[in-house]
């Protein structure tokens, strides 16, 4: 993959981790939202999740998770996707005029006041949950049984 | 003959207006959201989305709320909504080897890389009622923290394959088959036999894994591995050409390490069971790796001794509790013609009887 894929694969990853109305709200305190035209409106559909047996085997199918997408295209003729998990189309409209926009010459504004504070967030929220985990873990300790 | 009867309209309409007053309770007594539901009866939560075989917590609890809690029924709702949502397309195989756990544990090994990790359990609480909770006082204590190390916590499976102690977990890179589009039909291969559990009652997966725990297809499981925690979900994008994660979900996953003795073509090995289901559900997902394991006799070349667990048609048929209930409940509709029917046969057969006995 070249790199300018593997940046987008991570932007989009953290705009369908973000919670519901973040990435928005931070589009919006950032900059006023370009014109654009739909390609895809946003739609609601679902996608079938599947898991491997045993964890590593055989592929199969284990239940559907909601999704929504949409595609649009900026004045200049950039476009951009969004596929995110659940049922919001402000939220899926927002992730898409951010992919957009990160191709555009707005990439570096939005880096500083959009993505970045994403995964601050996202990393402090998972760094919060696996630190109340490491708390439940046993330390074992052998008790003396007595002869020598 | 065939009568229709129309009428009972109006029945009908006082009925549901009422179920939704019922449905209400007392209005002087506040009214649940779907958040406080959601965030507050999440175990239900989980089940409703697992058995509905849809991932959406927020529809779950509203599902919740409008079934008054019953949970088979929310669980229909659940089934209903999701047949009339387009199907975007299928994920890549999630990882669970990269899951951020809430919850790892292992019966068989005590120290195991990644180490024994509680998480919020219901396990070593003594089941006392807390009269706190009743009190207004659900207020909680924040838990306590410990500086994470960030390290890799590698499947229990893995190092014992790696002394060739426990069977492959197998391969096969084709499209798994899917009961959502197509009839169940058996004999059934174990992606379809995963997936019917997957959305299978609990209740159900749990009476039959009791029962192979007791000894109806007796298979000696240990429970190797439980994780419950978060992993992300990546799909393939056609219009990008390259696969993005598109969110993160809660699983439990589980997996056994049963006793084989092994076959003409087998060396004497463990053998696996395998439970993966939607939320926290980690009751569900042990019993789906003992059932799953019971159901693999034929493929292990073991005896089938006539137990419910092992019987595939007998366990995949009857393991989904929408397709139960509307079978069972459909037999509290009206049934008056096909009853008149079965009325005027015994009424004749009795007539006849009693001209036999010459009463």
């Amino acid at each position: 993959m070249e790199s300018r894929d593997a940046d987008r694969k991570a932007w989009m990853g953290l705009l369908a981790k973000a919670p519901p109305g973040r990435a928005a709200g931070l589009l919006d305190a950032a900059m006023a939202r370009p014109d654009f035209a739909w390609l895809r409106a946003p739609e609601t559909g679902s996608v079938m999740v599947r898991g491997r047996a045993g964890a590593t085997g055989a592929p199969f199918n284990l239940g559907e998770m909601t999704v929504t997408r949409c595609s649009l295209r900026l004045g200049c003729g950039t476009v951009g996707h969004a596929y995110l998990q659940g049922r919001s189309k402000p939220d899926a409209e927002a992730a898409a005029l951010i992919d957009a926009l990160m191709q555009t010459d707005r990439a570096g504004a939005l880096q500083a006041a959009v993505l970045g504070p994403l995964a601050a967030e996202r990393a402090e929220a998972r760094r919060a949950r696996a630190s109340k985990a490491a708390a439940t873990k046993v330390d074992f300790f052998t008790m003396v049984r007595g002869e020598d | 003959m065939y009568v229709a009867v129309k009428g009972g309209e109006r029945a009908i309409a006082n009925a549901h207006a009422w179920l939704e007053e019922e449905r209400r309770g007392d209005p002087a007594v506040a009214e649940l959201s779907v958040a406080q539901i959601r965030e507050q009866l999440a175990l239900s939560v989980n089940r409703v989305m697992a058995e509905g075989a849809l991932y959406d917590p927020d529809l779950a609890a509203l599902a919740i709320k409008q079934a008054r809690g019953d949970l088979v029924e929310a669980v229909f709702l659940i089934r209903a909504y999701r047949t009339t949502l387009p199907r975007f397309g299928a994920s890549l195989p999630v990882d669970t080897g990269a899951m951020d756990c809430d919850r790892r544990i292992s019966a068989t090994f005590k120290d195991l890389p990644g180490g024994q990790v509680l998480g919020p359990t219901f396990d070593y609480t003594h089941r006392l009622l807390e009269f706190r909770l009743a009190a207004e006082g659900g207020e909680a204590a924040a838990a306590a923290e410990r500086r994470a190390e960030p390290a890799p916590v590698p499947h229990v499976a893995e190092f014992l394959g790696r002394d060739g102690l426990i069977e492959p977990a197998g391969d096969g890179g084709e499209t798994p088959p899917d009961l959502t589009r197509a009839p169940l039909e058996l004999p059934a291969e174990r992606a379809l036999r995963l997936q019917a559990l997957a959305r299978a009652d609990e209740g159900f997966l749990l009476s039959l894994a009791y029962s192979t725990q007791r000894g109806y297809a007796r298979n000696h499981a240990f429970v190797g591995e439980l994780r419950i925690g978060r992993v992300a979900v990546e799909m393939e994008i056609p219009e990008l050409g390259f696969a993005v994660e598109i969110g993160e979900l809660a699983l439990s996953e589980s997996e056994t390490v049963n006793q084989f003795k092994g076959s003409r073509t087998e060396p004497p090995q463990f053998t696996r069971g395998y439970g993966l289901v939607f939320g926290q559900t980690e009751r569900k997902a042990i019993a789906m790796a003992l059932v799953d394991r019971a159901l693999r006799w034929q493929e292990l070349g073991e005896a089938f001794t006539g137990a419910p667990a092992q019987d595939a048609e007998f366990v995949l048929s009857h393991a989904d509790n929408v397709q139960a209930t509307g079978f069972l409940e459909h037999i509290k509709l009206p049934h008056y013609v096909d009853f008149q029917s079965e009325l005027e046969l015994v009424r004749k057969l009795r007539a006849e009887a009693r001209t036999e006995d010459g009463r």
